[in-house]
């Protein structure tokens, strides 16, 4: 039963403003549950009700929803009445922020007290690709600062695309005796002094990944600042970081880290210095090689390490990833532990379908493969026929010039969808693409969840027929039930975006780049997509108009990006305007403009209305 | 309707052309078309506007660098920048030394350049190579393992079938360096 019938923007945990607004003056009315008021009153009550009949069932619902752990059922549970509402609060142990504007940090640490794992996300995907001015926010710092003081017993933090501050690292570090893991996807502003306060005082770390961020050197060995005795590492991935560690610092601490099973290294460590490492740590399930490289010069005295060896006695290694430099010559090395392989990333590693086959031959059991496209159509058909229960396909450009003939095509694509069809997630830049290559994917693989192709070459049409990609992309709506993520790109008109807004009823997140041919493309698709939650498009002709249409939605998804579009300030601010809980940020990248023109649009819900740390080159429209 | 498939560039006329000059010269531009091997095709630009249903009006922009585009995130492009074009590593080892080397063959010209690399990497003296007796005036012979498994002399084959075939490098000292000189 809801609680409200009013369109009302509810935040990533089943918040609406109004439930808030009732826990907020519920709370500060009186802190205790002994407060005496009107029994039995309806849904017009703001003050508490007696307790004391409730107070029974309150905790068994306490102990039962302990049990419940997925987000959208906690938000399920939240909206059943108040008491499920309060109870929830204080049993919601794992906090997820799928947008940090979206809700401040008191709020967020008022509602719910007893978090011991925080989600945040920040900036939107587009600004991994220079799309976002840099210093636009996504800043650690209030939320950790909050979570300081109200979550003493804090365990995880999990952050993407944010800016995390070596302070930040300190706090985080002093604030928390229990902490246990940290994991950092795409972030940046910290360097290895933050670093190594974390390594140094957080006694119970388990996990310290680094992923994808921007790490600065700032001299500091932060790996020799983890404590000399046993550690209770499980998880150290570092592949990201672009200078080098102290190896024999990082050698010890393998040493002494009896429970790790995740080691992901970085180009600096050496060969010679990875087969140290994983002879003394056979246990690892999870690789990162580091270098994988040739060295110039090798002592001939003692022969080269007997790399097959050492990997043939890690007998839990089911991931394999790294091969910064790799010589092509050592990967018999990784022939032992090949069959075992769930998970295989080569996409830093520029070897040929030769090369390939030699491994791919034996990965039966793989699950995810990343690869560059160096290993060309004649790779991909050699995995097509091994790989038969591949479920997450990435196919990266070693070369991503747009004028250049690609290794992959079409051909590639055919293969892996007649050989794996259990593929669920496909990612796959190429130079050329045929509808029919498509369609033939979205027949042969019924699972799939997620399919991303992006043909390098804007506004590239079917390279056999000429036609736009339009009914490859239909199709892949129209056969892929389960689809909730698609990125589109080639030759597109609005019949495209038809389709997806026809089919595409599940779909959460779509990317749109140079495509389309008016406002209609965008209108299918605010008008049809009923469950799109994340909308990025970038120089795509898509105006005012299409932007209405849109207004009944935008209250149900994280955020819309458009940029290079052919949006109006006006118009931008009409919308917000029609819905004052919608943050509309209008991004300037380059200097004064007086016109109209948008250049980028950000636009998000929030229960906390405009951020206060907004740059100068952001306009919040009002 | 204009074909979509451009004629490649591949009539190879070099291959075929008489001339004088030491096998192994303009290795560069054979490594060139070899490169194309792989299942390359060519772009097809003609059929953009092919006056289908909402076809663009305006030609596609010119290609000038475009921000983002393609999609791939700077720490990837960046990375991969770092490390070059695949170099051909092969290991080099000489009797008596106590150490190997491993030298990237991409980076000489010739067998010229490659000898003179090894003699200062060794500190010795390798010879002039001569079809019929080998390195003779040397009591050292530079040979190679190839993809066969067999031992050859460096200098037998052309220089851009040597850098395809070649596995390791060997430099051979006395006796088993003459017996390899008869031509293999």
């Amino acid at each position: 039963m809801r609680v409200n019938q009013v369109e009302v923007p509810r935040d990533e945990n089943g918040s609406s403003i109004l439930d808030l607004a009732r826990a907020d003056i519920a709370e500060s009315s009186t802190k205790t549950r002994n407060c005496a008021a009107c029994p039995g009153s309806g849904s017009g009550s703001m003050e508490f009700q007696s307790p004391y009949p409730d107070q029974v069932l309150e905790n068994v619902l306490e102990n039962v929803l302990h049990f419940l752990t997925a987000r959208r059922d906690r938000n399920a549970a939240s909206l059943v009445c108040k008491s499920w509402y309060r109870a929830e609060a204080l049993t919601r142990s794992e906090l997820f922020i799928g947008n940090c504007y979206a809700v401040s940090p008191r709020r967020a640490t008022s509602r719910f007290t007893r978090v011991r794992s925080v989600a945040i996300k920040g900036k939107p995907r587009f600004a991994d690709f220079d799309l976002m001015p840099i210093n636009w926010g996504a800043l650690f710092s209030p939320w950790v600062a909050a979570m300081a003081k109200a979550y003493p017993w804090l365990e995880k933090v999990y952050l993407k695309r944010m800016t995390v501050t070596d302070e930040d690292l300190v706090l985080l570090s002093e604030s928390f005796p229990c902490f246990k893991e940290l994991v950092l996807v795409c972030c940046d502003g910290f360097g290895t002094s933050g670093l190594a306060a974390v390594a140094g005082r957080c006694r119970q770390l388990r996990v310290l990944d680094l992923v994808e961020s921007e790490v600065d050197d700032d001299d500091v060995e932060w790996l020799s600042y983890f404590p000399e005795s046993q550690t209770h590492l499980e998880s150290l991935v570092f592949d990201c970081l672009q200078f080098a560690v102290n190896f024999d610092a990082l050698e010890k601490l393998v040493a002494r880290s009896p429970s790790l099973k995740k080691l992901r290294l970085n180009g600096s460590v050496t060969t010679p210095q990875l087969y140290r490492l994983i002879t003394q740590a056979p246990q690892l399930t999870h690789l990162g090689t580091g270098s994988f490289g040739a060295l110039e010069a090798v002592a001939a005295g003692d022969q080269e390490p007997d790399y097959a060896s050492a990997f043939a006695a890690c007998k839990s290694l089911v991931c394999l990833s790294g091969f910064r430099e790799i010589f092509p010559d050592y990967l018999p090395a990784i022939y032992p532990v090949c069959t075992s392989l769930t998970s295989l990333n080569f996409s830093y590693a520029n070897i040929n379908a030769e090369h390939l086959k030699s491994v791919i031959c034996l990965c039966h059991k793989l699950q995810t493969l990343w690869v560059l496209d160096s290993i060309c159509d004649e790779g991909l058909q050699a995995v097509a026929a091994t790989c038969k229960d591949l479920r997450e396909l990435r196919v990266f450009p070693e070369n991503p010039n747009e004028d250049v003939e690609g290794p992959v095509s079409e051909v590639g694509l055919q293969a892996i969808s007649e050989g794996c069809n259990k593929l669920q997630s496909i990612l796959y830049f190429c130079q050329r693409m045929t509808n029919a290559a498509v369609v033939a994917m979205s027949k042969n693989c019924p699972d799939l969840v997620v399919f991303r192709l992006c043909i390098i070459g804007r506004y590239r049409p079917d390279a056999v027929t000429g036609e736009p990609m339009d009914e490859g992309f239909g199709a892949i709506v129209m056969n892929c039930k389960k689809l909730t993520r698609l990125a589109v790109s080639g030759l597109l008109t609005d019949r495209a975006f038809s389709y997806i807004g026809k089919y595409g009823k599940l779909v959460r997140t779509l990317s749109v780049a140079f495509a389309g041919d008016t406002d209609m493309g965008l209108k299918y698709v605010l008008e049809g997509c009923h469950n799109l939650q994340k909308l990025e498009i970038r120089d795509s002709p898509f105006g005012n108009e299409a932007l209405h249409s849109g207004l009944h939605h935008y209250y149900n998804m994280r955020f819309v990006w458009m940029s290079s579009c052919k949006l109006t300030r006006h118009a931008c601010q009409e919308v917000a305007r029609a819905l004052p809980h919608l943050v509309v940020e209008v991004i300037r990248s380059q200097g004064e403009r007086n016109d109209d023109s948008v250049e980028i649009l950000y636009m998000y819900r929030s229960l906390d209305g405009p951020r206060s740390d907004a740059p100068q080159f952001v306009t919040i429209m009002q | 309707m204009e074909n979509k498939v451009a004629f490649e560039n591949d009539l190879n006329l070099k291959d075929t052309e008489l001339r004088l000059g030491l096998p192994g010269r303009e290795e560069e531009e054979q490594k060139a078309l070899v490169s194309c091997k792989n299942n390359k095709r060519p772009l097809s630009e003609a059929s953009e506007d092919c006056g289908t249903k909402g076809s663009k009006e305006s030609a596609p922009p010119a290609k000038a660098k475009i921000v983002g585009w393609p999609p791939i995130r700077s720490y990837r492009k960046n990375s991969l920048q770092e490390s070059d074009a695949s170099g051909i590593y092969v290991k080099v080892s000489m009797d008596g030394a106590p150490y190997l080397r491993k030298i990237d063959l991409k980076v000489y010209n010739g067998y010229s350049e490659l000898l003179k690399a090894l003699e200062n990497m060794f500190k010795l003296t390798i010879g002039q190579y001569n079809e019929r007796e080998g390195y003779k005036g040397s009591e050292f012979a530079p040979t190679y393992e190839d993809k066969d498994g067999d031992w050859m002399l460096v200098g037998d084959v052309p220089w851009d079938m040597f850098m395809t075939s070649c596995k390791r490098l060997r430099i051979m000292k006395g006796s088993e360096a003459r017996g390899l000189g008869c031509g293999v």
